[in-house]
């Protein structure tokens, strides 16, 4: 009897756990299903409607997506948005790891939090801010130019902002900060005993380094590449200030759809899309993600 | 020896170069914030503090700063009170797809921003909900709910259980458990959840974007500015917002610093 | 291949602070050398010294004749087996343990067989495959000391190896280490501040404090004839009882304390010879006292005491005894199974004079 009455006090305090547990975690859940779930069904079923003339047609079809190949203008705003950010990811490492590896290893230990600081300092300017701030640089009249025109460099003024190479500084700018954040981390959580070890087994630095210390942070770089990637393709500010209206990529695709054409469904094809070519990225990276670690 | 003085010698080249190329929009950016001219841009006519003025004249932007403070506050703070509490539910309790349930509060942090705006601009536009702040903030709480979930999540380690159960066992309830021996000790991660929060939303343009109609956050405000060109102004507003935020990040970085260096 | 090692007046200085004191040591070849010593004093900074991770501030390292003392790691007759073993996540234990054999140029054929031979050696052929996360500490333990004896080095340098495994598993490791080291016959130089461990496995015991040898021999001289006050409470427990040389002689002194006065044999003052008037403390050992004096061979009594408390063993009874004559802190002492001990029984006190040691009273270890 008395193990039946504590059998049934248990239970019960754990159905009463419960309800609390579930009264905690509510709120939260309900926020992401309302605002987040239930927006993203809505915006994937929209992308099988279609708009004609002002009005949305409710019948499910695959005409956006059919037009998303077939139509060239369209189908090229991927194309340029894979590829800046394949380069801008590549120059950023390259970029980033070599600046990470001599915060970590060259700088005296108690400056380093403050080289790091100061290496990621203009990520405190606004976002928009930061992409203004290289057209001033980068303008016809900006900084470079007018630079290169008084040391006689060049006579006419040169074409660099409002092109896909203004695109990559800027994004390569704001990439290397958070890359070098990242890699730094990584190189120093790495034991300094692998590296002793290594030297004590007779490699030299460039060995060490290429045998050693790049494998072990390779799994933190690919992390940073494909942080850099995602942010990288979804963004429609530094395009749409630097790279101005040559070479759209998908973002600006996604605004014009909703700013003149008002067409919703294209616009949640396109991001529909945006989202697919994540998703592959993420696969492509996931076997370098998920080498082991001891 | 020689190699090692060479090999030195080009690392902090290096370093040099690419702090170059790090600082120079932002010296730019500031420098021109100060120019006596039309344009932020080459010769440096001379030093004033015109467009300052012209920047604290400005109804519209100063009403967008307020807004943006606003929505960074409330919405960081709705986000790091739902990440706790979810956090607090997951870590403490078994429930029934728990795994599932992290999943859905981490989702939102692998799509873009873009995505998650132009879902909610569908889902308010089909419900002919009008846009304003609100709308805004409850973007921002979608973008930063699962970085306070995430962040809140990973500091509660088991070694926390048995000092709530003392507390417990010391005849504490469940809620003054929480507020009293738990959400303290997790203190510095829920300090760094919200302080990431305001970040983000200060910053975040394209949900604020499109979310919005006539109250504006600061980003949106500027990008308007953008219409005008290369302009003084633009770089005293984006100047005033880096110092303060430079600012901010020290004392920041200088009170968690000495908290650290106490524990 | 096996050496000797040298370190001449070699100091240590970080800041402020004095890491190493002036360390001289010879080290035959072919020897395993225990450094011991609590956390801060030292020990792990010449095992680095000896590496060549850090360079002295003053003296000189020699191995195997020729100085050493500003060569680098990858350059020196010498391997180190790190504290955390330093084991590479990303290779296969085959490649780990031949990592040393390709960096000096060796095709991946021959390095792979030396390799296998040496995993062999520590009882892990069949795992060559394996990744060391799939482990367990005893078995990364153990290719570690494959990886650093693979290059065949004359010198092997041990971090507190056995720090990070369990009782049991670190007593049979103590074993394996002590065989293996005898089968190759390099000089292995141990660091470790157990000193179980180091009675366990050491030819020679190096006793360090504060940056200082305190002590170096065999462990039985260390344990029974300790040469400071600090090598004889770190060896094991002991009961210091301070006294006064009365009278001293080229073979024997006499010592007064308040337990009685007792005649030493001159080679029982390990640190200094004795002179009449020095201050001195005795050292006991807890198992050199005799309860009763019908005990083997000549003792010397020391009165009288009372059981204030004991405890059963296994292999003795522990006891706290109170000497009747002085109200000083009790003695410990550990008395044979067979004793009869009752709380509050008097018991008279013996020891022999050859067990007790006498060391000079400066440097108050009390």
């Amino acid at each position: 009897m008395a193990d039946a009455g504590t059998l049934t006090s248990a239970t019960a305090l754990e159905d009463a756990d419960r309800r609390k547990a579930w009264g905690f975690v509510a709120p939260a859940l309900l926020w992401a299903a309302a605002f987040f779930v239930v927006p993203f069904a809505f915006m994937a079923a929209m992308s099988l409607w279609k708009r004609e003339g002002r009005e949305l047609v409710r019948v499910w079809n695959f005409d956006n997506y059919a037009r998303f190949f077939s139509e060239n203008a369209l189908f090229q705003g991927l194309v340029n948005s894979l590829e800046i950010t394949v380069i801008v990811t590549v120059i950023s490492v390259l970029l980033a790891y070599p600046l990470a590896w001599i915060i970590a290893e060259r700088v005296p230990k108690r400056l380093q939090r403050m080289a790091l600081i100061l290496a990621i300092l203009p990520f405190w300017t606004s976002y928009v801010v930061r992409s203004y701030s290289w057209l001033l640089v980068l303008s016809k009249n900006g900084v470079i130019n007018q630079m290169f025109m008084n040391i006689g460099l060049i006579s006419e003024p040169l074409e660099l902002a409002s092109t896909r190479t203004a695109t990559v500084i800027g994004f390569v700018h704001f990439f290397v900060m958070l890359l070098t954040l990242t890699i730094y981390s990584n190189l120093i959580q790495l034991s300094p005993n692998y590296r002793r070890a290594a030297a004590d087994l007779g490699a030299n630095a460039f060995q060490t380094f290429w045998h050693v210390v790049l494998p072990l942070t390779l799994p933190g770089i690919m992390t940073g590449a494909f942080l850099t990637f995602v942010l990288c393709i979804g963004d429609y500010v530094t395009p749409q200030i630097l790279g101005g209206n040559n070479e759209l990529v998908l973002p600006q695709i996604i605004m014009l759809q909703l700013g003149r054409r008002a067409d919703f469904p294209m616009a949640a094809a396109l991001s529909i899309v945006l989202m697919l070519a994540v998703t592959v990225a993420y696969v492509a990276c996931a076997r370098w993600l998920k080498i082991e670690r001891a | 020896m020689l190699r090692k003085i060479s090999a030195s010698v080009l690392s902090w080249t290096y370093l040099v170069l690419v702090y170059a190329f790090i600082f120079l929009p932002v010296a730019v950016l500031v420098l021109f914030s100060f120019q006596d001219g039309r344009l932020p841009v080459p010769p440096f006519n001379g030093f004033s503090l015109q467009w300052y003025e012209a920047v604290f004249a400005d109804r519209k932007l100063m009403a967008a700063l307020g807004n943006s403070m606003v929505v960074a506050l409330a919405s960081s703070v709705i986000s790091v009170l739902l990440g706790f509490l979810a956090a607090y539910a997951l870590a403490r309790y078994k429930l029934p797809g728990s795994a599932l349930q992290r999943g859905l509060l981490i989702a939102p942090m692998t799509v873009s921003y873009l995505i998650i705006a132009l879902g909610l601009l569908s889902v308010l536009n089909a419900l002919h909900v009008p846009l304003s702040l609100m709308t805004v903030g409850i973007g921002h709480v979608v973008i930063n709910l699962p970085l306070c979930f995430a962040i809140i999540y990973a500091s509660m380690g088991d070694h926390h259980i048995n000092i709530e159960r003392a507390a417990r066992d010391l005849g504490a309830s469940d809620f003054k458990v929480m507020a009293l021996v738990t959400a303290p000790m997790l203190m510095p991660s829920i300090l760094a959840a919200f302080f990431l929060s305001v970040t983000f939303s200060w910053d975040e343009f394209i949900i604020a974007f499109l979310l919005s109609r006539f109250d504006v956050t600061l980003p949106v405000e500027i990008w308007s500015m953008l219409r005008s060109g290369l302009n003084p102004k633009t770089n005293a507003i984006g100047s005033l917002v880096f110092l303060a935020s430079v600012a901010v990040l020290f004392i920041l970085e200088l009170s968690l610093f000495g908290r650290t260096k106490k524990q | 291949m096996t050496a000797s090692v040298t370190i001449e007046n070699v100091s240590k200085i970080f800041g402020a602070f004095t890491a190493l004191d002036n360390v001289s040591l010879d080290i035959r070849a072919g020897e395993f050398i225990v450094l011991l010593g609590p956390s801060g004093c030292g020990k792990t900074t010449l095992l680095s010294i000896l590496g060549g991770f850090l360079s002295p501030s003053s003296g000189r390292v020699t191995i195997g004749g020729q100085d050493m003392t500003y060569v680098a790691p990858s350059k020196r007759p010498t391997t180190t087996m790190f504290q955390d073993y330093a084991l590479f996540p990303h290779m296969r234990l085959v490649d780990n343990v031949g990592f040393g054999l390709r960096m000096r140029g060796l095709a991946k054929a021959e390095r792979d067989e030396k390799a296998l031979g040496f995993l062999d050696l520590v009882g892990l052929k069949a795992s060559a495959g394996k990744r060391p996360h799939e482990l367990s500490g005893g078995q990364r333990q153990r290719v570690a000391l494959a990886r650093a004896l693979a290059v065949d080095p004359d010198v092997l340098l041990l971090d507190e190896p056995l720090g990070a495994l369990d009782l049991k598993l670190r007593r049979q490791m103590q074993d394996e280490l002590k065989a293996i080291q005898k089968r190759v016959g390099t000089t292995f130089v141990h660091v470790t501040h157990d000193q179980e461990e180091a009675m366990a496995i050491a030819d020679r015991i190096v006793v360090m404090n504060q940056g200082r040898i305190e002590d170096f021999g065999p462990p039985s001289e260390v344990y029974m004839r300790p040469r400071s006050l600090f090598s004889a409470g770190f060896m094991g427990e002991v009961n210091f009882v301070s006294g006064r040389v009365a009278a001293a002689d080229a073979s024997s002194a006499r010592v007064e304390t308040a337990l009685g006065s007792l005649a030493l044999p001159a080679q029982n003052f390990t640190a200094s010879s004795p002179k009449a008037g020095d201050r001195i403390t005795l050292t006991i050992r807890p198992e050199h006292f005799r309860a009763d004096d019908r005990a083997e061979g000549p003792t010397v009594a020391l009165g009288e005491a009372r059981v204030a408390g004991s405890a059963f063993f296994g292999t003795h009874y522990r006891c706290h005894l109170q000497p009747c004559a002085t109200d000083t802190r009790a003695l410990v002492a550990h008395l044979p199974q067979s004793a009869s001990v009752r709380e509050g029984e008097i018991v008279p006190l013996a020891v022999r004079a050859a067990d007790v040691v006498a060391l000079p009273a400066t440097g108050g270890h009390a």
